[in-house]
C-alpha cells in the first residue's frame, strides 16, 4: 500500500474549509453555552423561585440526552411544526443546549466549593454582597471550575464531529465524501485524525498545564 | 395535522420496532460496558506500577481515545481497519469493539485514580501486617477503591449509552435508524411524524440515562461525605 501524496495535497483545501466551519460552529456553541451556564448557575445560586426548577430540569435534560438526537430533533423534527432553521443554526443551538448544561454544572460546583468560613469571614469584615462576590466567591469559584470549563470546551469541540449528520460540511463529512468518491480510505482517515490532533492536542496540553497552575490558587490545601 | 403525526408511531408494528431498535442500542452499550470494565481494571492495575514503558503505553492509549472523537474511531474501524485487513465486519461488532476500547481507556483512568487516591498508610499498614501483594489488593485496596470507582463508572456508563446514538452513522439499525425508517415510510400519511419520533427517542434516552446519573450523584455525595 502506497500513500497517494498528490491526493492528500489536492484535498487539503477541502479540509481547510471544513476546519474553519468546525471552529466557527464550536466557537459559537462554546460562547453561548458559557453564557447559558453563567445565567443558570446564577439562577441556582440566588435560588430564584420558579426559574430554578426550570433550570434544573434543563440541566438534566441536556446532560442525559445525546447531541445527535438533539440536532436531529432540531433539524428534522421542528420544521414540521413550522419552525425551520438552517443547518448551521441547528448546530449552534444544539451545541449550546448541550454545552449549557455542562457549563452550568461546572460553574455550580465551583461556587459550591467555596467554603462557608470564607463567606462568613468576608461578611464579618463587613464586605458588601457585591464585594463578597467580587473578591471572595468569584476568584475561588473560578479557579476551581476552570479545569472543568476547559474540559467542557474540548468536549464540545469533539462533539462537533456529530454535526456532519445534518449535512454540515465538517471534516467528518468531507472524509466520508472522499472515501465514497475516490476510495482513498487510508489517506482520508489519516487526514481526519491529523485534523483532530491539530485542533485538540494543543488545547488538551494547555488544559493540563492550566490544571497544574490552578492548584496553586486553591485555598488551604 | 399536528396530532396526526404521533399516530405514525403506533401504526402497524412501529412501536414494537422502535423498542427493538432501542434494544440494539442498549445491547451494544451493555456488552461494551462489561468488556470495558474488565479491560479497564487490568489497565488501571497496570498503571500503578513504576515501569516506565507500561506507563507510557497506557498514557498514549488513554490520550489517543480522549483526544480523537469517538465518531472518528468508529470511522477508522469501519472504513480503515476493514479495508486494511480485507475483512467484512458488521457495524454492530465494530461499534462494540470501539466502545469497549474507548471505555477501557476511560475505565483504566478511573481505576488508577481510585487506587492512587487511597491514603499511603493503607498500603504501608497492609505491608506491615505481612500481607502478600495479592492479599494487599484483595482485602485492603480493592474494596476501598471500588467505593471510589463506582460513581465514575456509572457516569461513564451513561456517557457510553449516550454515545451509542452515533452507531446509526456507520449503518447500524439502532433506535435512531428505526425512527428514520418510520418517518420515511409514513412521509405521506403522517407528515409531522419526524417531530414526534425524534421527540420520543429524545425522551427514551433521557429515561435510560437520568436514573443512572442520579444514582451516580447520590453515591458520590454519600461516599465522599
Amino acid at each position: 500500500m502506497s500513500i497517494d501524496w498528490d491526493f492528500i495535497i489536492n484535498s487539503l483545501p477541502l479540509y481547510e474549509k471544513a476546519i474553519w466551519i468546525t471552529l466557527k460552529l464550536a466557537f459559537g456553541g462554546i460562547l453561548i453555552s458559557l453564557i447559558i451556564g453563567l445565567l443558570c448557575s446564577a439562577i441556582l445560586y440566588f435560588k430564584i423561585k420558579g426559574l430554578d426548577i426550570i433550570v434544573k430540569a434543563y440541566i438534566e435534560l441536556s446532560r442525559n440526552t445525546p447531541l445527535l438526537v438533539q440536532i436531529f430533533f432540531l433539524y428534522f423534527g421542528l420544521p414540521k411544526l413550522g419552525l425551520s432553521m438552517s443547518a448551521n443554526a441547528c448546530a449552534i443551538i444544539g451545541l449550546s443546549f448541550l454545552g449549557g448544561g455542562y457549563m452550568s454544572e461546572a460553574f455550580r460546583s465551583g461556587i459550591e466549593a467555596v467554603r462557608k468560613s470564607q463567606i462568613e469571614s468576608g461578611l464579618s469584615i463587613a464586605l458588601s454582597k457585591v464585594q463578597l462576590a467580587r473578591y471572595v466567591i468569584i476568584p475561588q469559584a473560578f479557579s476551581v471550575s476552570l479545569p472543568s470549563l476547559g474540559a467542557n470546551c474540548i468536549f464540545l469541540l469533539k462533539e462537533t464531529s456529530v454535526l456532519g449528520a445534518i449535512s454540515i460540511l465538517d471534516v467528518m463529512n468531507v472524509t466520508k465524501d472522499l472515501i465514497g468518491m475516490y476510495y482513498k480510505t487510508f489517506e482520508s482517515l489519516a487526514m481526519l485524525v491529523v485534523v483532530y490532533l491539530i485542533l485538540l492536542l494543543p488545547l488538551s496540553i494547555l488544559l493540563s498545564w492550566l490544571e497544574r497552575k490552578v492548584r496553586y490558587a486553591e485555598f488551604g490545601n | 395535522m399536528q396530532n396526526l403525526g404521533i399516530r405514525a408511531m403506533f401504526e402497524g408494528k412501529n412501536f414494537q420496532r422502535l423498542f427493538q431498535g432501542l434494544f440494539v442500542t442498549v445491547e451494544i452499550a451493555f456488552i461494551s460496558i462489561i468488556i470495558a470494565s474488565i479491560l479497564g481494571i487490568i489497565i488501571g492495575l497496570s498503571r500503578t506500577t513504576k515501569l516506565k514503558p507500561i506507563l507510557i503505553i497506557n498514557r498514549l492509549y488513554l490520550e489517543m481515545f480522549r483526544i480523537i472523537p469517538t465518531l472518528v474511531w468508529l470511522f477508522i474501524f469501519y472504513f480503515g481497519v476493514t479495508t486494511a485487513l480485507n475483512v467484512d465486519i458488521s457495524g454492530k461488532l465494530i461499534s462494540i469493539i470501539v466502545f469497549s476500547l474507548w471505555g477501557a481507556a476511560e475505565m483504566g483512568d478511573i481505576v488508577r485514580g481510585a487506587l492512587q487516591s487511597l491514603p499511603r498508610h493503607q498500603i504501608e499498614s497492609g505491608k506491615a501486617l505481612g500481607l502478600s501483594y495479592f492479599e494487599l489488593y484483595m482485602y485492603v485496596l480493592v474494596p476501598q477503591a471500588i467505593r471510589r470507582m463506582l460513581p465514575g463508572t456509572i457516569n461513564l456508563a451513561t456517557r457510553m449509552i449516550k454515545t451509542t446514538s452515533l452507531v446509526v452513522l456507520i449503518g447500524v439499525i439502532d433506535v435512531v435508524k428505526v425512527g428514520q425508517q418510520i418517518i420515511e415510510s409514513s412521509r405521506f400519511k403522517f407528515p409531522t411524524a419526524s417531530f414526534w419520533v425524534y421527540a420520543f427517542i429524545f425522551v427514551l434516552y433521557f429515561i435510560i440515562c437520568y436514573p443512572l446519573s442520579v444514582l451516580s450523584k447520590r453515591l458520590e455525595t454519600k461516599w465522599n461525605a
